[in-house]
């Protein structure tokens, strides 16, 4: 059962990982126009 | 054209940057934006654009020295999109940071509920087999360290809004939440610490993950409508010509101008502010603002009002305040007295939550008691299952039944171009039993047509549009509109209050007044015919014909009209324009119950009057007139063709010219209302079977995240059956 003293650190790491990664993705804006990505994701140009 | 003046919609940054939001007109797809980033990309002093597909906006900032923000609007003007600029309002970016607040509680809730999962599933698994207490104790204290911040957190929402319920001496359904919340924490803390088996912290982050749901989707709603209620105002674009102490003169937006500015208002053009006139005389349409279809006459020292067409002659108008005895001042103390009367209406879930509240309560109360004191427990033991009680009749359910059709139902609504402007309105609506409907611009089309169409030959009608698109008369440029916009005749000659002549392959055209063309006898049958219309004559060599243009009903005015008598509602007409030009559109709709020639107190008295006797009012409204009533009414609708105030009034705003959206939103609010009332239902059947359970002190933690998770699936799949109801027109806002 030492196992989990391993593992459950690990677990809620990437729990937290994903959490820090929702909250970046709000505070850089992704949540604010959810039709418009979209149709970003199709258009050919490379310019940023 | 007069230059423009933006600079009250710029906000300005550090470093000599300035910034604009602008609503943009045909934002349709991925090339429009592509079209407007790069295009205005290519500007060296803008540095950056940014379109908001999902609310057709774009946001531009740029070097302040180097453009102006006139440049700016020309720049989308060469691109092929018409923009106009705004102020985003305060009120919105309140709104925005509520959701943030929510989607980021929503997150920590979500992560919590996962991970305290994980745990919670090996406990009970364990707890049938052979698990180790310290390693069951390790488990639930692991679990209490990220329930507890996650509830600080998360619960905020809640805990504040119970909170100023309990300050204003109400109960909303904050109220049992925060109750079920903190005593089911202290519960599985307590349980924790005395090496018990059942701890309730999944259960806890669970439900409120299920409820910043609920409430993440409610906020959603409400700021996506009112965001596109900010567009709508924006792409009405009302500007005045403002006349500065040199005589030059520039087009501003109405928002810049202030009380003693002078205006000029030329023929043809909408009066946008309220004032005194100082030079010039001329005719009003004043039909948006009183009803009134006949034209009135002003002169020096009189008052005109926002929203009347200037018909014949240029005025100059001193910009007054809303002060005392004004039209505007009358229409804003009817309308604060009005809305007093809608903040009354208490929603559907806080009428639950009155009922819910004390009964769940008093069940929790009885619980502790009679095992206290009839199944000899002890008080701790009592005690848990008493808040087990609370855990299981949580309403988290509740609280995503009604968000959930919420949604759907305005998502349904919006793609058939209407939109709700407050959250209750879908539940106002679905409750109406009289439907009340202005005349001007409300059944009828807001611009005049030709209402007979056989004095008007085909072979005729490029000669007379290219004569009537000379003209800036009101009536000209209507009849130009009506044939299709023709590019203009050269050389036409206009007599003031006479008409237009030109002459063409050596004949003499002509097209104005009766008398001007010589068409006495043409007349006669037209006038008789169409007693409330405006005439204009047309004359080439010997042929003479009379036009009648008057109001045409909204398409679809008739099928609207018998929809909403077959859902069940009485039809009436209150109007403020003269019983003659009211009873021909009464009589071809075959309404009876008619008013007409009412000043806007009256409309008010009237709905005020079916209120009392218990009718539930739906007002369908467009001037300035209306907008007490739309503001007193149960609920009431606008088309988008309104004016500013009547639409501020309105809870639901629809697109497009004809009248079936009405009918449509009432049979998807309709449908709404079901499927929350059977959600609801579905609440108590649940809770029904699930109380009984635990007072008997037979539920677990593992029975507790089941009927949760359970119920919440079940009124979630309903609510999606909103989605279907009148057939859909594809949505253009």
């Amino acid at each position: 059962m030492n196992i989990i003293v391993i593992l459950f650190p690990l677990a809620l790491g990437l729990g937290l990982i994903g959490l820090g990664a929702f909250f970046w993705c709000m505070r850089s804006g992704q949540y604010v126009d959810l039709e418009g990505a979209a149709w970003r994701v199709l258009q050919d140009d490379d310019q940023a | 054209m007069a230059a423009q003046d933006l600079s009250v919609f710029v906000s300005h940054r550090d470093g000599g940057i300035a910034s604009m939001e602008l609503a943009v007109d045909g934002i349709r797809c991925a090339g429009c934006m592509q079209a407007i980033e790069n295009g205005l990309g290519r500007e060296p002093a803008i540095l950056g654009a940014r379109v908001n597909l999902a609310l057709k906006r774009v946001s531009v900032e740029w070097r302040e020295a180097l453009l102006k923000p006139e440049a700016v609007v020309d720049k989308l003007g060469a691109l092929g999109f018409k923009a106009y600029p705004f102020v985003p309002e305060r009120q919105e970016e309140g709104a925005a940071s509520e959701e943030k607040r929510l989607l980021r509680g929503l997150g920590v809730a979500g992560f919590a509920s996962m991970n305290i999962m994980l745990l919670s599933v090996s406990v009970w698994s364990g707890n049938s087999g052979d698990l180790d207490p310290t390693t069951r104790d390790f488990f639930h204290w692991l679990s209490a360290l990220i329930a507890l911040p996650t509830a600080a957190y998360a619960g905020r929402p809640f805990f504040e809004s119970a909170l100023r319920a309990l300050r204003a001496r109400a109960v909303n359904m904050d109220v049992p939440i925060t109750i079920g919340v903190v005593l089911a924490l202290a519960m599985s803390v307590a349980e924790t610490w005395n090496h018990g088996h059942h701890a309730y912290f999944d259960g806890v982050v669970m439900l409120l993950f299920f409820l910043l749901i609920g409430r993440y989707l409610d906020q959603l709603m409400r700021r996506r409508t009112r965001d596109l209620a900010g567009n709508l105002a924006a792409l009405k674009a009302e500007t005045a010509t403002r006349l500065s102490a040199d005589g030059s003169w520039t087009s501003v937006p109405i928002a810049a101008i202030r009380p003693d500015d002078r205006v000029i208002v030329r023929p043809g053009e909408r009066v946008s502010v309220d004032g005194i006139v100082e030079t010039g005389r001329s005719e009003l349409d004043q039909s948006l603002v009183t009803g009134e279809t006949a034209p009135v006459a002003v002169g020096l020292g009189e008052r005109v009002h926002a929203g009347t067409l200037n018909l014949t002659g240029a005025l100059t108008v001193r910009v007054e305040a809303a002060g005392q005895g004004t039209l505007l001042d009358e229409i804003d103390r009817l309308m604060s007295q009005a809305v007093g009367s809608r903040s009354r209406y208490v929603r559907l879930s806080d009428r639950a939550a009155r009922l819910y509240a004390p009964v769940v309560h008093t069940l929790s109360a009885v619980t502790f008691l009679g095992w206290l004191l009839v199944g000899g427990l002890v008080w701790p033991q009592a005690l848990m299952i008493a808040v087990t009680v609370l855990i299981i009749t949580c309403p988290c359910a509740l609280g995503l039944a009604i968000p959930a059709v919420q949604v759907v139902a305005a998502s349904a609504l919006f793609r058939r171009r209407i939109m709700l402007k407050e959250g209750d309105a879908l539940e106002r609506l679905a409750e109406a039993d009289i439907a009340v409907f202005d005349k001007t611009g409300t059944l009828t089309l807001p611009e005049p047509d030709i209402l007979n169409a056989e004095a008007l030959p085909t072979e005729r009608r490029a000669e007379i549009g290219a004569l009537a698109a000379a003209s800036h008369h009101p009536l000209a440029q209507a009849l130009s509109r009506a044939l299709g916009s023709l590019p203009a005749h050269a050389d036409v000659r206009e007599e003031r209050g006479q008409g237009l002549s030109v002459m063409l392959e050596g004949e003499e055209l002509r097209l104005g007044s009766v008398a001007f063309c010589g068409a006495e006898t043409d007349a006669a049958p037209v006038m008789a015919a169409h007693s409330s219309a405006s005439f204009i004559a047309y004359s080439r060599g010997a042929y003479r014909t009379v036009l009648a243009l008057g109001q045409k009903l909204r398409p679809e005015a008739r099928q609207t009209i018998d929809a909403l008598r077959a859902a069940g509602l009485e039809i009436a007409i209150l109007s403020g324009d003269r019983p003659e030009a009211v009873a021909p559109i009464a009589a071809e709709l075959g309404i009876d119950h008619v008013q007409a020639g009412l000043l806007p107190g009256d409309k008010l008295n009237l709905l005020d009057g079916m209120a009392a006797k218990g009718r539930k009012v739906l007002m369908v409204g467009d001037g300035l007139n209306d907008a007490p009533a739309l503001a007193g009414a149960h609920v009431s609708v606008s088309p988008v063709s309104a004016t500013h105030l009547a639409q501020a009034a309105a809870d639901i705003v629809f697109l497009g010219e004809g009248l079936k959206p009405v009918a449509d939103a009432l049979a998807i609010a309709r449908k709404a209302r079901g499927l929350m009332l059977e959600n609801l239902w579905f609440a108590v059947l649940y809770n029904a079977v699930a109380v009984p359970v635990a007072m008997a002190g037979l539920a677990t933690p593992l029975i507790a995240a089941a009927a949760m998770s359970g119920s919440s699936l079940v009124v979630t799949l309903n609510a999606l059956r909103a989605r279907s109801g009148a057939p859909e027109k594809e949505a253009r806002p």
